[in-house]
């Protein structure tokens, strides 16, 4: 086949690259340029956007002598991914841009254009397994190393871009297996830090990004009574369910931590309350992509909706095309904020993906007629 | 598009050209000598007499004489040294003169500098505009000058453009500049050997030439500087070069650089005459061939260098052509340098008024003097079906399914 490998300039993607020139595949390096004022130097842990990511990806290309482009995604980028976090911020939801770059730029733009240049496939340096069945049908699995597993990033391309793509680290028995690896192979790139925080928030400062970009829109911090207990900046700075950060002025009357339980961005407001308000029993999604048939009511599986949270057992209450509600029982699971996504699994197979809408609390349930987050 | 790189054409010598032969047997004899031209005792004498004869072969092929040339590392460096040399040379002299003239198509090499003694040496920064085939406005230099009496203290203007081959009205440019007393730099990397460049014979000030775009070595190149012109040094150190350019001379560099300058004199007109002819054939073939291609630079032959073709493709991305090419063995080049790895629209096209979209699809084809029929014929073996594929990749998102 003809493989564009994507080279971010990381051990991942280079390693994935490399596999691929094993396996036989035509490989083909590019480095997705995602800013138009790329900084010269990696700083902190942020990943594949610094010139000096670009040049690592270059040189990971020429010691597999395989060919080397930039494409320039910058524009698209900023689009799709950077406005939309700032767009769902604002709306006091909470994205996730690694999931909105795999839908709309890695798995769409890029995917695309390499089909449309002759390529047959995108390779990437993804932790995630791809199972072919004899008829054809594609799966997508969790990766080998549960601690790496990236399926919760990637559900949202669906079974068609899922055909085009290869995970060749699906199967790497750890991250430190894969830099062994990149050692092996020559691979400069081998002792490179990993990269976790957004990669176009300078510093890993969400907060102050979103100020920057949003501006100060103070007002109140209010208690679940709707007695003031303190001011922000901005009510898009916050995320249901947490904790840390709110520098309330006044204690909670019963001593308790309190949490953000809503963010209402419209009337300038952040809503905090004490930890078992924000026990969720219902989750509701739309803009749902299946990697089957839409599975039936009633169906048992496994939930996820957060990049580095545990799975919790749930069952599907009703599902179609376009979206699914599921019921979560008394799994613990807490603070899911409308945005972000939500992933059914099946053992280790992603089932589909959609994106929260709206949240029911077990308090809900027992009192029904008010809708949750 | 199978078989790639079973038969590469590399027509792409304007980025970089083969060594000569001739050339790269002085660098390697020369490699063997110990000295440093710099020395008292004998091996710095001969390694001396190395690069003294390289300096009088250079500056008799191109029109100087051997006082006139200062070596460095390369036409960056010449450039560099003449943007900044010059203008600080003569704005000591007169305090008035601070206004720093270069055309808006210039190499990075000219116009990085030009933007940098703006920001940081208090220059007054014009760019000049050139024409829809890329060459300088002449009369948009007069009314500079003339709007501006004293105030110029530099003008640059390359010989040839490196990307659409446009060959400047040097001559006139070098008339108006002196008329109103400001010395004019002109790079002429691009322009040795395919054109007769001549210090004296142009009037101009300085000139800018490189070794490796003519078949010599790397790393080298030289600036011809009219005598008795100052020139505030860049870089300093042990003096070298009358104290204008320090750094230990290289004598292999140098003796292979000024064969590699004698020769492409030697050969220019021959060069021109047969590389000329397979360039025309190229352009035709390519505008009968791909709908939608547009020559830019001149249409006039004359008007450009000789082994420069540059062509725009609505609706293509320049780095999906150059990848379809390459994957077919077919060596070009969109013409235009890399900013921080990311392509973008040439500054040379946009300022000759091609809009921004067309000036994404551009290619440079340059030929040299290893190039042959059969280069032409494997750029349009592979060319049209390039095109038609780079313009379904950039015009809309293909279905994925099936």
């Amino acid at each position: 086949m003809r493989v564009l490998a994507a080279l971010s300039g990381g051990v991942d993607s280079a390693v994935a690259a490399a596999r691929a020139v094993d396996a036989g595949h035509d490989v083909v390096g590019v480095h997705m340029a995602l800013s138009r004022t790329p900084a010269q130097e990696r700083t902190g842990s942020r990943g594949c956007c610094s010139i000096e990511d670009a040049g690592d990806a270059r040189r990971a290309a020429d010691v597999l002598g395989i060919p080397y482009y930039v494409w320039d995604m910058s524009e698209r980028f900023e689009r799709t991914v950077v406005a939309d976090f700032l767009a769902e911020y604002a709306a006091g939801r909470t994205p996730n841009p690694c999931v909105r770059c795999n839908e709309h730029v890695k798995f769409a733009a890029l995917l695309d254009k390499a089909l449309a240049l002759g390529f047959d496939a995108v390779c990437t340096g993804h932790y995630a397994r791809v199972v072919e069945h004899p008829d054809g049908r594609r799966e997508l699995h969790r990766a080998l190393d549960p601690d790496k597993d990236q399926s919760y990033v990637l559900a949202v391309m669906g079974p068609d871009r899922l055909a085009r793509s290869l995970f060749p680290l699906g199967d790497a028995a750890s991250k430190g297996a894969v830099r062994a690896e990149a050692a092996a192979r020559g691979l400069s790139v081998a002792a490179k830090p990993d990269s976790y925080d957004i990669c176009f928030v300078a510093d890993g400062d969400t907060q102050g990004f979103l100020r920057e970009r949003l501006g100060s829109q103070p007002g109140d911090v209010v208690d679940e009574t709707g007695a003031v207990v303190g001011r922000h900046d901005g009510a898009y700075a916050y995320t249901v369910g947490q904790r840390r950060g709110l520098a309330l002025g006044r204690p909670a009357a019963d001593g308790r931590p309190r949490y953000v339980l809503a963010v209402e961005p419209v009337q300038r407001r952040v809503v905090v309350g004490p930890a078992d308000r924000l026990a969720v029993a219902h989750v509701a999604a739309d803009a749902a992509v299946w990697y089957a048939d839409v599975p039936a009511a009633g169906t048992a599986c496994a939930v996820q909706v957060r990049a580095h949270g545990a799975p919790v057992p749930a069952r599907v209450l009703a599902a179609a095309d376009d979206g699914v509600t599921v019921d979560v029982g008394d799994a613990g699971l807490r603070g899911v904020a409308a945005g972000q996504s939500l992933v059914l699994y099946d053992g280790t197979r992603v089932l589909g993906q959609a994106t929260v809408r709206a949240t029911v609390s077990p308090a809900q349930l027992a009192a029904p007629g008010r809708a949750g987050a | 598009m199978s078989d790639p790189r079973a038969r590469a054409a590399y027509l792409d010598h304007a980025s970089t050209t083969p060594m000569r032969p001739e050339a790269l047997d002085a660098l390697t004899a020369a490699l063997a000598q110990v000295g440093n031209p710099s020395s008292l005792h004998t091996a710095g004498r001969t390694a001396r007499r190395t690069v003294e004869e390289a300096r009088e072969r250079l500056a008799a092929s191109l029109g100087a004489r051997p006082s006139e040339v200062v070596w460095t590392a390369g036409g960056t460096e010449a450039d560099n040294l003449a943007v900044k040399g010059l203008f600080w040379a003569r704005r000591t002299a007169d305090a008035r003169r601070r206004r720093l003239l270069v055309s808006a198509v210039e190499h990075h090499a000219v116009l990085d500098p030009a933007f940098w003694m703006a920001e940081h040496a208090g220059a007054e920064l014009v760019l000049l505009p050139v024409d829809a085939d890329g060459a300088v406005e002449v009369e948009a230099l007069r009314e500079e000058l003339e709007g501006h009496t004293d105030a110029a203290a530099l003008v640059s203007v390359m010989w040839a453009n490196n990307e659409v081959g446009t060959l400047q009205p040097v001559e006139e440019v070098v008339a108006l500049a002196h008329r109103h007393g400001v010395p004019v730099h002109v790079d002429a990397v691009q322009a040795v050997g395919q054109v007769p460049v001549d210090l004296a014979a142009s009037g101009a000030d300085a000139v800018t030439v490189s070794a490796h775009k003519l078949g010599g070595p790397g790393s080298t190149g030289a600036l011809l500087v009219r005598r008795g012109l100052d020139l505030t040094p860049v870089l300093h150190g042990g003096g070298q070069e009358r104290g204008v350019r320090s750094g230990t001379l290289d004598a292999p560099l140098l003796a292979s650089f000024a064969v590699a300058v004698e020769a492409a004199v030697a050969e220019r007109e021959a060069f021109a005459t047969r590389v000329g002819a397979l360039r025309d054939e190229l352009v035709r073939r390519v505008l009968d061939a791909v709908p939608g291609a547009v020559l830019r630079g001149p249409a006039d032959p004359a008007r450009r260098l000789p082994a420069n073709a540059h062509l725009t493709f609505s609706g293509c991305e320049g780095d999906s052509l150059l990848y379809l090419l390459d994957a077919a063995g077919v060596e070009a080049s969109t013409g235009s340098a890399c900013q921080a790895g990311v392509p973008r629209p040439s500054h040379v096209l946009l300022a000759m008024g091609v809009g921004e979209d067309d000036a994404r699809g551009a290619l440079r084809f340059s030929l040299g003097r290893t190039s042959t029929a059969a280069d032409v014929d494997a750029v349009l073996d592979v060319l049209p079906g390039a095109v038609e594929r780079a313009r379904a990749a950039g015009l809309s998102s293909v279905a994925v399914g099936a």
